[in-house]
């Protein structure tokens, strides 16, 4: 993986920009020793790993400007971190770049149940705020499986999803406002309490933007009233075509689920085995679907879907009796990736999206890659939002394994793309699918959202390396290209 | 007379803007011209008509996916979506009536480049909150895209939200997808009549935080109800219930008992559906007068309303459950000051929706923006339109 090239002038004045952003900083809040840095070398995505020239840990918005205003006086990089739990290798360090670690924004300031909203620092975590109005009958809706760590302010950077998004969205869905500080120092808010921004959608940009753009020093985020109930629905089939089927029935017929996942015959029976669901290990597909809402609504849609999973040849059709059964349902999904985990040495976790009605294909297409590469795969699939996660097996201990499950990975994606997809649903682009953004976009479409990070951070300071396979100049991307003298488009209609 | 440029494919735009940098020209972009007065004035050379770049491409009810022209007419896209039992859930308002204007002529890039979201709005999102992926031309004559076709989807910035709201300042759309849903099965209204506002608010907020899943939370003071189709001499606090036919039923009728100390009565789908349809569009306002939209914290409704009646002779309309104020201002001054002094302490913004073409030239029509974010926005949009062809002066004067 080719990161910018270092600047030695920064690695050389790393006493000097130490000595800087100590004197704006709390004491212990500048980590240069080398065993004080380690343990930010890597983020989720491990097979990557960079030893940052420092560690800086802030605890106000005020610090976090100055932190900025200084590592630009010294043209130095900048990677900010939350809890590190990216997939995608969104917050690798860089060896001249100054991690800017954003754990120390902890607390969350204002719950306001008046407007159903929530005032976060960024480094609270997203199951954080949930518990925090859970006793009045609230939550926080997307709820990616690193939940329990990862957080809000990461959340923002990713546009973290989870397995509730089709009914209630993405992270960039959930959000009402933000207070951001530009790479040169300069603090701003967006949104509020109340519904939508006046101005350009900032707010949408922001998130999913990588920590390209701006750090994120407070988050509002939306929260919701607990549904009255909720019950899952467990249905076996024969085949991953018979569930995708299902999955399209249901929706045409006008319900949309709280939930929809399916998983494919080898990570039923690696859950199976780790969590002990009550999973049907025979099956070749298994469809958890949870319908949510008041007693009666879901009452009457888990008795259409069981209908309708019966249309569709289910080999068992199962629906949760109490909590506790729904939760049991939950548990070997949940459980899928550590499942996984348990039957192969390594996995590589991947992270299309697909048009739902192309699962049947692609899952029969990864099979063949599969048997390619000699290795095995098993796949879990947000089947609402057709979300793939592909699991790949691998073993880093034999040689040349993990750059085969990369290559595998790859193509994957490739095929993800092919048939009207994209590269990453909700692990984010990071240092991972960097390489690959030129099979989703051309040139010029990678140009114009890099002329939209030069508005941000016209040096490029700001996690660079990330995103996009090819670094331009501000300068150049600007540059304004007039066609003089040409034909005023004869053949073109005019009224 | 003003030259008009009727592309009709996304080449031919990017041809128009090419063309309109080599003079040094400026377009006015527009689909149907059905929100023309909405926003500053544009005073271009010439304008971009894109009504051409129209038709549905892609539809696909079970993938929940339509990829449309962005010049194609919102009628036939509700129609289209009609036939399949699905909708646009964000429910894109009309803005005809409240500009005065014959109706029919809203083009789905003219609601998307307006951000135009109606009463589901609180639950559902906005049409930004739809958008899968657009397909686009820019200020340098440059197509590009952004998104795709699935709901989630990081892959690169989100260039489709920076799209919607930018009133065509950034980018002349070409090609929209959108994410549809099932239309619900069976809806109904609960309506509650001779609340004051304070009393009628709160109610909408208890819903809006109770698990009722209520879709729809409007107040209408004793002057717009008379206008509306319930007719009602007095206030009317209406709360939309949707979904499953059993569910509706029951969830309509614990609403009712719980509202027992007003007069409580329920509204069948096709009342319902006549209400929320005026509701969206502000049909029970007057056509004439200053028309504002304003944006706050729910609770701060009827605070807001209140500090804004005291200063000048106003009729409003709560939407949102007290999060969007609608306010028809009489008399010759549309009472900027008044208006955005209201909102201090209370975050949000105010929208001159409807004045004359002077007035909006004069004041600023959107929120002024503090200084870093106005700059922040001035650089975003040289970025997309360096020579500053496209709708210019339509958000912010010189931008």
């Amino acid at each position: 993986m080719k990161m910018p090239e270092p600047n030695e002038d920064v690695i050389r004045r790393s006493g000097e920009l130490a000595g800087a952003l100590a004197a704006v900083l709390p004491q212990g809040a500048v980590l240069d020793r080398e065993d004080q840095r380690r343990a930010y070398e890597s983020d989720g995505l491990t097979a990557y790993r960079q030893m940052p020239l420092m560690v800086v840990l802030p605890e106000t918005t005020e610090q976090v400007s100055k932190v900025l205003r200084i590592c630009a006086s010294f043209g130095a990089k900048v990677v900010p971190r939350g809890a590190g739990t990216s997939l995608s290798g969104g917050a690798l360090p860089l060896a001249d770049g100054v991690l800017l670690g954003m754990a120390r924004f902890n607390r969350i300031l204002e719950v306001d149940y008046a407007n159903r909203c929530v005032v976060a620092q960024p480094g609270v975590t997203n199951l954080g705020i949930s518990d925090a109005v859970g006793t009045e009958g609230f939550y926080y809706a997307p709820d990616p499986s690193s939940q329990i760590a990862c957080t809000i302010g990461g959340n923002v950077a990713e546009n973290a999803g989870g397995v509730h998004c089709l009914k209630y969205g993405l992270t960039t869905n959930n959000i009402q406002g933000l207070e951001m500080v530009l790479m040169d120092g300069q603090v701003m808010r967006l949104g509020g309490h109340h519904l939508d921004q006046s101005g350009y959608d900032l707010l949408g940009v922001m998130a999913g933007s990588e920590g390209l753009l701006a750090v994120i020093t407070e988050v509002t985020v939306r929260i919701l009233p607990k549904p009255q109930t909720a019950k899952a629905l467990l249905m076996g089939f024969n085949s991953v075509q018979s569930a995708g089927d299902c999955v399209a029935a249901i929706i045409a017929r006008g319900i949309i689920p709280g939930g929809m996942e399916l998983m494919d015959g080898p990570a039923i029976r690696a859950a199976e085995a780790f969590a002990g669901a009550g999973y049907p290990t025979d099956a070749e597909a298994l469809l958890i679907v949870e319908v949510d809402g008041t007693k009666q609504e879901v009452n009457v849609l888990a008795e259409r879907v069981s209908s309708i999973a019966a249309d569709h040849s289910a080999t068992t059709i199962r629906a949760s009796t109490s909590d506790q059964e729904r939760a049991k349902f939950w548990a070997g999904r949940k459980a899928a990736f550590p499942a996984v985990g348990r039957i192969s040495p390594d996995y590589y976790c991947m992270d299309g999206t697909i048009p739902r009605a192309r699962l049947a294909q692609v899952l029969g297409q990864i099979a063949v890659m599969s048997e390619r590469y000699g290795l095995g795969v098993a796949n879990v699939f947000h089947a609402g939002d057709g979300n793939l996660h592909p699991l790949i097996l691998y073993d880093a201990n034999n040689p040349g394994e993990l750059e085969r499950a990369e290559k595998f990975g790859a193509d994957i994606l490739r095929l993800c793309v092919a048939v009207g997809g994209v590269l990453t649903g909700e692990h984010g682009v990071g240092v991972e699918k960097r390489d690959l953004m030129n099979e989703v976009f051309t040139e010029q479409d990678l140009a114009q959202q890099q002329r939209l990070k030069c508005a941000f951070d016209p040096d490029g300071a700001l996690n660079p390396g990330k995103v996009f396979p090819t670094l331009h100049r501000c300068a150049e991307l600007g540059r304004v290209h007039v066609h003089g003298g040409k034909t005023r488009f004869p053949e073109l209609p005019r009224l | 007379m003003t030259e008009v440029f009727a592309p009709s494919n996304a080449k031919q735009v990017a041809e128009v803007i090419v063309d309109a940098a080599a003079a040094g020209t400026t377009l006015d972009v527009r689909g149907g011209a059905s929100k023309v007065d909405y926003g500053r004035p544009v005073d271009a050379d010439a304008i971009l008509d894109v009504s051409a770049l129209s038709g549905v491409g892609l539809y696909e009810p079970e993938e929940l996916v339509i990829t449309v022209g962005a010049g194609t007419p919102m009628m036939e896209i509700q129609a289209t979506l009609a036939d399949a039992n699905q909708h646009l859930a964000f429910e894109p308002p009309d803005y005809d009536y409240v500009l005065g204007r014959a109706g029919g002529g809203a083009t789905i890039g003219g609601v998307v480049a307006c951000n135009l979201s109606g009463p589901r709005r609180i639950g559902a999102g906005a049409a930004r909150d739809h958008i899968l992926g657009i397909a686009a031309i820019s200020g340098r004559g440059d197509a590009f895209k952004s998104g795709g076709r699935v709901v989630k989807n990081v892959t690169g910035y989100d260039l489709s939200k920076l799209m919607a709201g930018s009133m065509g300042t950034l980018g002349v759309m070409t090609e929209i997808t959108l994410k549809t849903l099932p239309s619900p099965e069976e809806t109904r209204t609960v309506l509650a009549f001779g609340l004051d506002v304070t009393g009628g608010l709160g109610v909408l907020q208890r819903a809006a935080g109770s698990q009722a899943e209520v879709t729809g939370m409007a107040y209408l003071s004793s002057g717009s109800a008379t206008g509306s189709s319930v007719g009602a001499s007095q206030s009317v606090t209406a709360l939309r219930l949707e979904g499953s036919g059993p569910s509706v039923a029951a969830r309509g009728k614990a609403l009712s008992e719980s509202l027992s100390e007003s007069k409580v009565e329920i509204l069948d789908r096709e009342g319902s559906l006549t209400l929320w349809a005026e509701i969206r569009d502000c049909k029970m306002l007057r056509q004439t007068g200053y028309l504002w939209r304003i944006s706050v914290p729910p609770a701060s409704g009827a605070e807001v309303a209140t500090r804004i009646g005291a200063s000048c002779d106003a009729e409003f309309l709560f939407d949102w459950a007290g999060g969007l104020i609608w306010v028809v201002v009489d008399g010759d001054d549309s009472h900027p000051e008044d208006i955005r002094n209201a909102l201090v302490g209370a975050s949000g913004h105010a929208t001159l929706v409807r004045a004359s073409k002077d007035t909006r030239r004069e004041i600023s029509v959107f929120q002024p923006q503090p200084e870093p974010l106005a700059d922040l926005s001035g650089r975003i949009n040289e970025a997309f339109d360096p020579h500053g062809i496209l709708n210019p002066g339509r958000m912010v004067a010189g931008q």
